[in-house]
């Protein structure tokens, strides 16, 4: 996979002033955006990435491989705040797909069931 | 279901979930996470926060937020079920941060050192009084220290007779595996016992 060029990290300080600006202060989002919420692209679309802005557009490279936001922000170096609107957005867009959470079958013990056996599984 | 969309293409639907590993300063939570993950553990200053807002020393040269460093690691269970497990930021002050982690979480492992165990009293306040997460204690047995007697740390914790207590090596993958295995038995067994209501509210109450 082609590494996007806009992977290359800017000056730390100015980069979060600019992070946070994009935001325009929302600090929430629709989707339901845990920190280990899985993010992919489920049609990756190369005229879409370029008309997104810096930050946005390192989202929708680095989820082309399936990744979570906790995951996100530490690749991109965001704060999991900026990872979270910016990643709203794009799923607003549809450009990004929103994984369901564990949390999200709360009611159904067939997936803590699944969590348990595969932690038995795991070689020790 | 918190999913919006189209299916990934070639990619499976993939389920996430969560353990926080909380306890105070030093008890061995990274030692914990990267005993098990399957990656090295991550870390970034992954929360910016106001001064004033549950800060109170700040470094001095009037800096008005300060960072807060999340790590994490993850192990994937199956393709299609990945686990991760989140350390809390050690210093009290950051409860709202602990909020945040917990939300949707499977439960959490409390680490105990018991050569500092009032280290660990904040977190197990947090998980009894504040969080509806289910959570287990575990004293982390580092070689060489006095074993102690489970029943007098639960006495010395204060600790209700329904949360699990084991002990665990935090440097061993074996062990932490046990502990994690103990934490979502425990998870389940209350998911059953409660029935589908009963965790409705689970790791979404607010923390006042």
């Amino acid at each position: 996979m082609p590494v996007s060029r806009q992977d290359t990290p800017l000056p730390r300080r100015s980069r979060r002033i600019r992070a946070y600006a994009l935001t325009g202060g929302r600090t929430g989002t629709r989707h339901q955006l845990l920190v280990e919420t899985l993010i992919s692209v489920p049609q990756y679309d190369p005229a879409l990435s370029d008309t997104l802005m810096p930050e946005s557009r390192s989202l929708y490279e680095r989820a082309r491989v399936r990744c979570s936001v906790a995951e996100l922000s530490v690749g991109l170096d965001l704060p999991l705040g900026v990872v979270r609107v910016l990643l709203g957005d794009l799923a607003s867009e549809g450009a990004v797909f929103v994984h369901p959470t564990a949390h999200a079958y709360h009611h159904d013990t067939n997936v803590l069931e699944r969590i348990l056996d595969g932690l038995k599984r795991l070689p020790a | 279901m918190g999913s919006s969309g189209s299916p990934p293409e070639g990619d499976l639907l993939t389920i996430s979930a969560k353990i926080v590993v909380a306890g105070g300063f030093g008890v061995g939570k990274t030692t914990f996470v990267g005993a098990v993950s399957e990656v090295p553990p991550m870390s970034n200053e992954a929360w910016m926060t106001e001064a004033g807002e549950g800060v109170d020393d700040l470094p001095p040269g009037n800096k008005s937020t300060t960072t807060v460093a999340m790590d994490f690691g993850r192990i994937t269970l199956r393709p299609d079920l990945l686990l991760y497990l989140f350390g809390t930021p050690g210093q009290a002050r950051f409860w709202f941060l602990w909020d945040d982690l917990s939300r949707g979480a499977l439960g959490a492992v409390v680490l105990v050192d018991t050569s500092r165990i009032d280290e660990s009293f904040a977190a197990i306040n947090y998980f009894e009084n504040d969080s509806e997460l289910p959570f287990v204690v575990a004293v982390n047995q580092f070689e060489g220290k006095p074993e102690h007697d489970l029943d007098e740390v639960r006495d010395a914790l204060a600790l209700d007779p329904a949360v699990p207590l084991v002990t665990c090596d935090a440097r061993d993958r074996a062990s932490t595996i046990a502990t994690l295995t103990e934490l979502v038995g425990h998870t389940l067994s209350l998911a059953v016992l409660s029935g589908p209501a009963g965790r409705e509210l689970a790791g979404s109450t607010p923390h006042a």
